[in-house]
């Protein structure tokens, strides 16, 4: 029980310089996210605190089958069964515990106060309806306006997003306008209502890159105009360089590291941050081949005992494998979970590890393979 | 710049079969629309018992008459009111309840979508046949609208299952998600989100679904227990004619020949629409126009 102690509120993570009287917008407290499958139960998010302030952007990393897009989907109480939010876990926005609204209030928040930015702009666009008319829908769903009104606030929204001719493109299927441009859509809809919070899960993954900066830009400058929050779902570390203020890092359905963004880049503490850092290419760095962590993500339906990074640590030792960590403070807000806070004379004894020994690149003895379908299964579950 | 709708209605017009089909189909329902002012007889008129009893086809009755002396044109033309009513109205309660059912096991997944699934493997192992023959059997004489509510009511099973399987694949794309992350309803998700992204398998099989109920319902007449006079369908009229081919092949070849023609348009018209309406090549319609 000591572990769960350790992220206790008053020692939270630091505060945008401006907004420290306030209260923040979201707070999040041991979320747990569980997917009861007949390969058992999958802790897809297990024990996630956080906050974030108004007008504050943060950034969620970590590899695919972390967990960061069930964090986002449980803000917003979209999971489905089999996989349900846990008794205990608490999501505070607005005053309220969206985790005990009911169905109602909860589809008013959705859209309205908290939006969602999806990764893919084509498959998250209905084929077939205009882009006009899907945001017009989303006005039209919060009754905020007649049929008229919403369809001008669609092509209004549309020419903020930066769509030139917006009254021509409203009318346009999404079939008609390129990656780039279905994406600012998609940001449109998720804006037009004027909500404190958006999640942008991996909103320029799909992108090439000059379009990835443009998409960025945009967040950048429509945050400074609304002043909303932005919670940004990325494994992409150059994104969240360039783009938010604190960085939280997940693994194996936990905050692993949490620091600012600086701070993060300057002095990261857990090895699986490190691991993420060193896999990111540099300019001017002449290497064949980057630098990648060895091993997969765990199936979340069997987490390794102790640290759940252990058997792809470099630094690994005994008490990795037995004791979970909690996550220690590092001072100025930084929390890792690792026991190298504890013990950072280890840090000098670097191994190959675990899985690096035993099965080569496969990953955990047979865990590679089971935990991509866990993964897949998951996603089902999830839409 | 080429709009979706534009692309669909070209598709359309290049296709012959369909224009063809489409031509046949709508004639026949102008025919049965228009079937007082076309027929030259009322069709349950015996015209003269004793001179005019089985008459092959000549100038004045180009379809003969038939032991009633009646005009077998005329009763051809007002069979279609009949046939194609009752074969109309019934797929689309067919699928209408079809695409209820399979929209809500789809959307509901999980052990509702299990059980529902279940009922339906059940109701498929009756045969249909048989269900309605012991129906029927025991509801006479049946009124038209009560034969259009027990065929619609047995045939909405295969709907069901192609609805359900379009709405899981449906609902596994991100804009279903996305909706739902929106603010919408349920309800709403389902009705102005999957629906629409559906509609062209279920213009299908309700396609097909006429031509199915026309063969069946013309069953149930030979067998006795479908449409009666006087609201005779092709179905009907053909069996009446069945009991003695040779003598008087006219009674039954017209009413036969339209239920084939039309039968077979129907089919026509469905499998053109299925290559049409195939969201896979509208997708990559779509995917040429873009970017």
């Amino acid at each position: 029980m000591a572990e769960r102690r350790a992220p206790s509120p008053a020692s939270g993570p630091p505060r945008s310089s401006d907004g420290a009287s306030t209260a923040p917008l979201l707070s999040v407290g041991e979320l747990r996210t569980y997917f009861y499958t007949d390969s058992g139960v999958a802790r897809a998010v297990d024990g996630v605190t956080f906050e974030i302030g108004a007008r504050e952007t943060i950034g969620l990393v970590g590899e695919s089958g972390c967990g960061k897009s069930v964090t986002a989907l449980s803000l917003l109480r979209l999971i489905r069964p089999p996989g349900r939010i846990e008794p205990g876990s608490r999501i505070l926005f607005e005053g309220r515990d969206l985790t005990t609204v009911d169905e109602k209030a909860m589809r008013a928040v959705r859209g309205a106060r908290i939006a969602m930015v999806f990764q893919e702009p084509m498959t998250a666009l209905n084929p077939v309806f205009t882009v006009g008319d899907q945001i017009a829908e989303v006005v039209r769903v919060h009754g905020a306006g007649s049929r008229r009104e919403a369809w001008g606030r669609a092509v209004q929204m549309l020419e903020t997003v930066g769509i030139p001719s917006p009254a021509q493109r409203a009318r346009d299927y999404p079939h008609q306008l390129s990656g780039g441009m279905r994406q600012r859509v998609v940001i449109a809809m998720a804006l037009v209502m004027n909500p404190a919070l958006v999640i942008a899960d991996e909103p320029t993954t799909a992108l090439d890159v000059t379009i990835q900066a443009q998409i960025l830009e945009l967040l950048r400058d429509l945050q400074h105009r609304f002043g909303t929050s932005i919670l940004l779902i990325t494994h992409d570390l150059g994104v969240v360089a360039e783009t938010v203020s604190r960085v939280i890092v997940m693994y194996g359905g936990e905050i692993v590291e949490h620091a600012s963004v600086d701070e993060l880049f300057a002095r990261a503490h857990h090895p699986y941050t490190e691991g993420l850092l060193s896999a990111m290419p540099q300019v001017g760095q002449q290497r064949e081949r980057l630098a990648t962590i060895p091993g997969t993500v765990p199936p979340p339906t069997a987490w390794p005992s102790g640290c759940r990074f252990h058997d792809r640590c470099p630094y690994a030792w005994d008490r990795c494998v037995t004791e979970h960590p909690p996550l220690y403070q590092l001072g100025g807000g930084h929390t890792s979970r690792c026991h190298l806070a504890d013990e950072p004379a280890r840090r000098a004894e670097v191994h190959e590890p675990a899985v690096a020994v035993l099965g080569g690149a496969g990953g955990t003895p047979g865990g590679s393979r089971a935990g991509e379908q866990d993964n897949v299964s998951e996603r089902k579950a999830i839409s | 710049m080429l709009s979706g709708e534009q692309t669909l209605a070209g598709r359309f017009g290049t296709h012959h079969t369909v224009r063809v089909a489409g031509a046949l189909i709508v004639l026949l329902c102008v025919v049965a629309v228009l079937a007082p002012v076309i027929a030259p007889y009322s069709p349950a008129a015996q015209l003269d018992i004793v001179a005019l009893k089985n008459t092959p086809p000549s100038r004045a009755h180009p379809f003969g008459t038939d032991w009633f002396s009646r005009d077998v044109l005329s009763r051809v033309i007002f069979g279609a009111r009949v046939s194609l009513s009752v074969a109309g109205l019934s797929a689309l309660l067919s699928t209408t309840v079809g695409t209820a059912y399979g929209l809500a096991a789809g959307y509901a997944g999980g052990r509702v979508e299990q059980m529902m699934m279940h009922l339906l493997d059940a109701l498929l192992s009756i045969p249909r046949v048989l269900l309605l023959v012991a129906v029927l059997a025991l509801w006479q004489p049946v009124p038209l609208p009560g034969l259009v509510l027990v065929l619609g009511l047995t045939g909405w099973y295969g709907v069901s299952r192609i609805v359900r399987a379009e709405v899981r694949n449906a609902s596994s794309r991100e804009y279903v998600l996305a909706a739902r992350a929106l603010g919408a309803s349920n309800v709403r998700v389902v009705l102005r989100h999957l629906l629409p992204n559906v509609a062209g398998p279920i213009i299908v099989a309700t396609t097909l679904g006429v031509a199915n109920v026309i063969v069946l319902e013309a069953g149930l007449s030979f067998l006795g227990v479908g449409a009666r006079e006087p609201n005779a369908s092709w179905g009907t009229i053909f069996f009446t004619g069945g009991s003695s081919p040779t003598d008087t092949w006219w009674v039954a070849l017209f009413p036969g020949v339209a239920i084939v023609v039309t039968v077979l348009a129907f089919n026509v018209l469905g499998d053109a629409l299925r290559d049409i309406l195939d969201p896979r090549q509208l997708h990559s319609i779509g995917s040429r126009s873009s970017d």
